[in-house]
């Protein structure tokens, strides 16, 4: 087996399903908590009975507006980010038995940014669904550019070669669309803010148009976690226990793709959510992928929802990209993978 | 080459002084062949731009002679030179500061730009500007030099106690660089004294703009640690065939090892407080030079350096001419080579 690979950690208590449920309905609640937190919580605080008000009864006053029209949609993408690249997360775990693929770390988000800058750069920002296309694109070519990188020379694609493979292609893509940027001012103005990866100020329109793809991402992915546990257990296990592994293989490969462009084009490149959620969900539910999945949506969107929320109030009045509390949060935590957990 | 090479190396020892370099027969002319690709390329990247100068003229206003435009003194040696020279002098020490951490890593794929080193460099010296504006700008490169070493100390920290796979330790880098580039971003939220876009050139690596101002505050960091590096070829030499050998052969492991360490992240400071982080010099240049005149460092040093100061002028002439008025930032163009670079060398190297 790879490294901790998906099989080693936190199996020490068998855990039955009822408490495995309970857990995922009090991760909800807490998850629940968190929005309506994201909801008051800011340059002007808004209270918790003005933020219900607002949610169930408008009345126009200026707090209402702030939590209607500019938090709501923020909380809104947080969670939906957060989720789509926890779950992207997991599933490249899984597919790969490598305890450190992540769309943010192989190159995939990266991908992702450097095609929707493309897009600006060639045809403007017209097109939302042309934007979101060509972030899935991108997203596909990486991941196939990134799994053939990992795979080259002796010893095909370890853990860990994979990962710099990943890390390598991350800078040779972020070069390019430096470049791209540079070359071009109309198009830096236009997604400066995007490209720091960033859930706030976005257009509720753009995400409305690209939630559908991120649903049927997760939709397919559940669906498919029984057969992903299976293929955890080896290619060969697999085949043999009569799984067609090729199919399986492409279809959450496919899913990967939805949720990582997804969450790009809307929020821009985010990284570490997809490395750290599903480490730290396995110690309590395990490997089987009916549970982990869940649970590692959920934890992903209680998550980036935390540090936007973080990201408002660390240097108020000054906002930061989320992207920026993220990567300082998941920095450490890949250090610690990589020094300590990670054996090849 | 390799009939010359089997004529046996060549000794150099200057006078009286107690010093010696054995290096490679290859080296000198090697040298003398980059040297004058150095000068070829810095008069064709002084008389490029806008205001084009034929090479003929950059010469003769480099030795003082009359061109009969009384523009050209003031564009060659006020507007051009200084920024060529620092395009030059920061790859110089990116590539030395490359050799010396692959030499002591024994790690084909360290360099100070991948081990994050030089985005710690970086974070500094972005907090020093962000934070204190009125500083003057010779503080620069000491802060960029604190913050290369913290991440320097840190790394070796970790790769003692990591066992120090190579792969391992770039990643370990790859972390470092991405909680330190996280705190740059912060702080140029934070800040709001650089103008984004510029921000954005400087991270990405850039010698725009460079005057003699620049020119003077890295200077004397090059007078101390280039000659320093080339003095202890010999102790990377021996450092470079293991731990043990080293100690059979009485080398006092921990004094050149530091010594070394903070001689490669000097000149990584330097260079990044200068330019930014321009990426994957110190990786490229050390590989090419190796290829020149095989691994021994008395020959290596040297040759990288004059390699890497090429490959950022070159880089730097070719971002002013791809798409000419527009300017890429050299950092650009070296990170688009290099990564194909990195990842035929992860090919090579099996990533055992």
């Amino acid at each position: 087996m790879a490294g901790v690979g998906a099989g080693a950690v936190g199996t020490g208590v068998a855990r039955g399903r009822p408490s495995l449920a309970v857990g995922l309905a009090l991760g909800v609640a807490l998850l629940l908590l968190c929005a309506f937190a994201s909801l008051s919580a800011g340059a002007s605080a808004v209270n918790p009975g003005a933020v219900y008000a607002a949610l169930v009864a408008p009345d126009g006053s200026n707090a209402q507006v702030i939590v209607r029209t500019i938090r709501l949609p923020r909380t809104l993408i947080a969670l939906s980010v957060g989720a789509a690249l926890a779950v992207a997360g997991a599933l490249m775990q899984g597919l790969t038995r490598n305890p450190l693929a992540s769309p943010g770390l192989l190159g995939v988000n990266a991908g992702a940014a450097l095609a929707v800058v493309l897009a600006v750069f060639l045809f403007g920002v017209g097109s939302v669904t042309l934007l979101t296309w060509c972030a899935f694109l991108g997203a596909g070519l990486a991941a196939a550019a990134v799994a053939l990188l990992g795979a080259l020379g002796r010893g095909g694609a370890t853990p860990l070669k994979l990962a710099v493979a990943g890390a390598a292609l991350t800078a040779f893509l972020s070069s390019l669309t430096t470049a791209v940027l540079v070359l071009n001012e109309r198009t830096f103005d236009e997604v400066r803010f995007w490209l720091a990866g960033s859930v706030a100020g976005r257009d509720l329109g753009l995400f409305l148009r690209v939630a559908p793809y991120l649903a049927l991402g997760l939709a397919v992915a559940f669906l498919l976690a029984r057969r992903i546990t299976t293929l955890t257990l080896g290619e060969e296990v697999a085949r043999g226990l009569g799984q067609r592994t090729a199919r399986v293989k492409l279809a959450a490969a496919g899913c990967v793709v939805l949720l990582a462009g997804g969450s790009v084009a809307v929020a821009g490149p985010i990284g570490f959510v997809g490395l750290v959620v599903p480490h730290l969900v396995r110690p309590f539910v395990g490997t089987d992928y009916r549970w982990l999945l869940p649970y590692a949506a959920v934890t992903g969107a209680a998550l980036l929802t935390l540090a936007d929320i973080g990201a408002r109030l660390v240097l108020r009045p000054v906002e930061l990209p989320v992207g920026v509390m993220t990567a300082i949060l998941g920095g450490p935590f890949f250090v610690f993978l990589v020094g300590w957990k990670v054996r090849r | 080459m390799r009939g010359a090479a089997a004529r046996g190396p060549i000794v150099i020892r200057p006078g009286r002084l107690p010093l010696s370099w054995t290096v490679d027969r290859r080296v000198p002319p090697v040298l003398l062949l980059l040297g004058l690709a150095t000068v070829v390329a810095t008069v064709l990247s002084v008389g490029y731009g806008q205001y084009f100068i034929a090479p003929l003229d950059v010469l003769r206003t480099f030795l003082g002679l009359e061109t009969g435009n009384p523009n050209h003194p003031f564009v060659v040696t006020t507007l051009r030179l200084p920024r060529v020279l620092i395009a030059f002098l920061v790859g110089l020490a990116l590539a030395l500061a490359g050799t010396i951490a692959q030499g002591l890593a024994r790690n084909p794929l360290a360099s100070p730009d991948i081990l994050g080193v030089n985005a710690g460099a970086s974070l500094a010296a972005v907090a020093l500007i962000v934070l204190a504006p009125a500083a003057p700008f010779y503080l620069v490169p000491p802060a960029a030099f604190a913050g290369a070493l913290v991440v320097a100390a840190l790394i070796a920290a970790l790769s003692l106690r990591g066992g120090g796979s190579p792969i391992r330790l770039v990643l370990i880098g790859v972390g470092f660089a991405a909680v330190a580039g996280a705190l740059t971003t912060a702080l140029l939220t934070l800040g709001r004294t650089l103008f984004a876009a510029r921000a954005l050139i400087w991270l990405a690596g850039s010698v725009y703009g460079r005057s003699w101002r620049e020119l003077w505050a890295i200077l004397p960091w090059l007078a101390v640690f280039v000659p320093l590096a080339l003095l202890l070829a010999r102790h990377l030499d021996v450092l470079h065939l293991g731990d043990d050998v080293a100690r059979g052969l009485g080398s006092r492991l921990a004094l050149w090892r530091g010594l070394l360490l903070l001689t490669a992240v000097a000149l990584a400071g330097a260079a990044v407080a200068t330019a930014g982080a321009v990426g994957f010099v110190g990786l490229m240049a050390p590989h090419l030079a190796r290829r020149l005149v095989g691994p021994a460092h008395a020959g290596l040093l040297p040759t990288a350096a004059l390699t890497g100061g090429l490959i950022v002028l070159l880089a730097d002439l070719a971002g002013r001419a791809l798409f000419a008025p527009v300017e890429l930032p050299c950092g650009v163009i070296t990170a688009i080579i290099g990564a194909p670079y990195f990842f035929y060398l992860l090919y090579r190297s099996g990533g055992s």
